[in-house]
């Protein structure tokens, strides 16, 4: 049997919190020696088979990982998922060794490419060409490597007869595309890749990604991570998942996602206790649940835009209210109402309720760009205020094809997207008005 | 393409193991030598770069000291009259620059690794030494061409003047390139320093041209060693880069005032930089990543 091509041992992070410029040399001693001494009882403790010491209760300090080990074995694919902040790219950081860790043991049994952004290094007053061989030197090739691949390189950048021009001219999109196919090339046996699938036009995100697969399919260990479930599910037949810095399961990616979605929904399922601090009202008609559900009628927590949602409410009714008015409001991570529907806009009735029962609210093409919402939902009985929850469901939108390029608007200008179409009427004679080309590609 | 699959696969025998370092000093040698072509490149882009976009070019190698040698002919030289060991002013200056202006190229570069490479430096991992190497080396082109436009001037003085009677070629002009691997290292230790405190705190980018200035005029550059009296010679080997200045012009020019002890003395004096530098910038390099 051979041996694990990665071994990770007992990693723990500690970022100091608060303004690094601020401190005074004595507190640089004071960070020093402390920091030995963590060093050291991490260690004296991993010796021991004890777990991680890592209630330090400092509050300026923040463990972005704390004990994490596993064992990746050669040809594996492995995809690491956990939500913003649990520590994924702290962990990509210290496999890159960009960074180090506080205490622990990594051992890599092969050479090794990350790949955390494309075009790393690219200046932008060199030629595609002179840019290909500095990036692949960057990520660890060697000349002649570059050279032997070079041909190969361009043809799948497409960007052929740009390649002797500064890359200052390119579009972002070139850029991208020369980036990617450089890394595409290399063949280490380790390949470590973040999100970097993320960029660049549908056509190309396809292409890159049948290209990390052909890399898979070439015995190469992958290791990657994306908060994008649907793409490790594609990709990856084992996955990690990661929370608050720790490896929290660990198994065929498909129960691992599974197991993930079912965490959020029991977390879900406490905003409708009692004493949810953000729930008011008197308690005649209350709810006791909500779902999201995909197309398929699948409770979800992670939807496309542009697929067809419901939201899904139960409800008890006690106190016997007849036809009362709810409404429920979506807002985006920023706290902004991005839309709100009650049952009055269509003028649908809620005359007979029953004891209980459920809700629901079906959207045919759910408008809202990538992002974590919530939805706050509340019942009135003649004005009255029967309950309220400011926190009864979270859902990600992750990706989109609300419009046919999966392209969303740029963020800082957008909580919604509309439906639209275009039209052009040039006026005879006026010259060069016509370019429908429209992947911006420059 | 799937032919170059079978060929690179059984590459088992590489062992790379991450973890916190304690050592005081510990520099991946191997991958700097693994690394080379990335230090080849690099060189080449700095040199590329640096006068793009330029009308002269290259030709600013030679301008920049020419247009100092003359601003210094001008004021030190005739407003000032600052003796010059009685040498020609134009070669005593344009020999003291020669030295000077790699010395402060190199400095002043690598004194700023770690915040003109962050972009950089936070996405991928290569041995962060090979920046400030490459520097080092880039900035030889710059020396070579002003080291030609400096000849030029020793010939014309040599031959078609009068003063050229007084001027000897000597053997130990051979010496120069080790005099040059001397200011690399001297100017490598400081960049180190300098690039691992601004890491942290940035009011290090501030003080570094004013240091460069300062250094610039304790240096016997404008003035000859010979003019310190000889009481308070000693208090000048504190500023290592006086020997290798005085020896520029000694080997050049036939006349510097430096003795073995001196010399010796800042030899020493740089390479504790150098050491204790290359310290600080490993133990930066491990962590810098988390501060900006």
């Amino acid at each position: 049997m051979s041996k694990p091509i990665i071994e990770v041992e007992n990693v723990s992070k500690v970022y100091r919190l608060g303004q690094v410029g601020a401190t005074s040399f004595r507190d640089e001693l004071e960070r020093y020696f402390l920091e030995r001494k963590m060093r050291k009882t991490a260690r004296a403790a991993a010796l021991r088979g004890e777990p991680h010491p890592d209630t330090t209760n400092d509050p300026k300090e923040y463990w972005a990982l704390s004990d994490v080990s596993f064992k990746v074995m050669p040809g594996e694919v492995i995809g690491v998922i956990g939500k913003n902040g649990a520590g994924k790219s702290t962990l990509l950081k210290i496999l890159s060794r960009i960074t180090e860790p506080t205490s622990g043991r990594i051992t890599m049994r092969g050479s090794f490419a990350s790949l955390l952004e494309v075009g790393t290094g690219f200046h932008p007053e060199l030629t595609g060409r002179e840019n290909v061989y500095l990036n692949g030197a960057i990520l660890g090739m060697d000349r002649r490597e570059v050279g032997k691949k070079f041909d190969e390189i361009v043809a799948f950048s497409g960007i052929d007869r740009h390649i002797d021009t500064p890359v200052k001219r390119y579009s972002t999109g070139m850029r991208v595309r020369l980036g990617f196919a450089v890394a595409a090339h290399m063949e280490p046996d380790i390949l470590i890749v973040d999100e970097v699938l993320a960029v660049g036009d549908f056509d190309f995100q396809k292409k890159c990604l049948g290209k990390m697969q052909d890399v898979a399919g070439q015995g190469r260990t992958v290791f990657f991570v994306s908060h994008n479930m649907a793409s490790i599910q594609q990709l990856c037949p084992r996955a990690i998942l990661l929370m608050k810095g720790q490896v929290v399961a660990d198994g065929p990616s498909k129960d691992v996602i599974q197991g993930y979605l079912g965490d959020m929904q029991e977390k879900a399922v406490d905003a409708f206790r009692a004493d949810n601090p953000h729930r008011s009202g008197s308690g005649d008609l209350i709810f006791t649940g909500a779902r999201l559900l995909d197309e398929n009628h699948m409770q979800t927590n992670d939807v496309m835009a542009g697929n067809s949602i419901s939201i899904e409410f139960d409800y008890e009714n006690s106190g016997n209210v007849q036809d009362p008015s709810f409404v429920f409001t979506t807002y985006n991570s920023d706290g902004v109402p991005v839309t709100s529907i009650n049952n009055g806009l269509q003028a649908f009735s809620l005359k007979d309720l029953g004891s209980s029962g459920q809700i629901r609210c079906r959207i045919p093409r759910c408008p809202l760009p990538p992002g974590r919402y919530r939805i706050a939902v509340s019942l009135h009985s003649d004005s009255r205020k029967t309950d309220h929850i400011s926190n009864a469901l979270f859902f990600d939108v992750s990706s989109s094809c609300f419009y046919k390029t999966s392209n969303t608007p740029h963020d800082g200008f957008c909580c919604v997207m509309l439906d639209h179409s275009w039209e052009l009427d040039p006026k005879p004679g006026v010259k060069g008005v016509v370019n429908s080309n429209h992947t911006g590609i420059r | 393409m799937n032919s170059t699959a079978t060929t690179k696969i059984p590459t088992t025998e590489i062992e790379i193991i991450i973890e916190p370092k304690s050592r005081w000093l510990h520099i991946d040698w191997r991958s700097v030598v693994e690394r080379r072509d990335l230090l080849f490149l690099l060189v080449r882009r700095d040199f590329v770069v640096k006068y793009k976009q330029t009308v002269l070019g290259p030709a600013w190698f030679i301008i920049q000291p020419l247009l100092m040698t003359l601003i210094f002919t001008v004021i030190f030289g005739n407003v000032a009259k600052i003796p010059t060991d009685g040498l020609p002013t134009v070669l005593f200056y344009l020999c003291g620059l020669l030295g000077w202006s790699y010395f402060a190229q190199v400095l002043s570069t690598s004194g700023a690794t770690f915040t003109t490479n962050a972009d950089l430096f936070t996405k991928i991992y290569f041995p962060r030494i090979i920046v400030p190497l490459a520097v080092a080396i880039s900035n030889l082109f710059a020396f070579a061409i002003q080291l030609v436009t400096f000849i030029a001037f020793f010939a014309y003085f040599y031959f078609f003047t009068a003063a050229g009677e007084t001027m000897t070629l000597s053997w130990s002009m051979l010496l120069l390139p080790f005099l040059i691997l001397h200011i690399a290292v001297l100017a490598l230790g400081v960049g180190f320093w300098l690039s691992s405190l601004t890491a942290k705190y940035r009011d290090f980018q501030m003080l570094q041209q004013f240091l460069i200035q300062i250094w610039m005029y304790a240096t016997p550059i404008i003035w000859p060693l010979s003019q310190v009296p000889e009481a308070w010679r000693w208090a000048m080997a504190l500023n290592p880069m006086a020997a290798v200045i005085e020896s520029f012009k000694l080997i050049l020019l036939g006349s510097g005032t430096v003795t073995l002890p001196f010399y010796a003395f800042s030899l020493f004096v740089s390479l504790a930089i150098f050491i204790s530098g290359l310290m600080l910038f490993q133990r930066t390099e491990r962590n810098f990543v988390d501060t900006v």
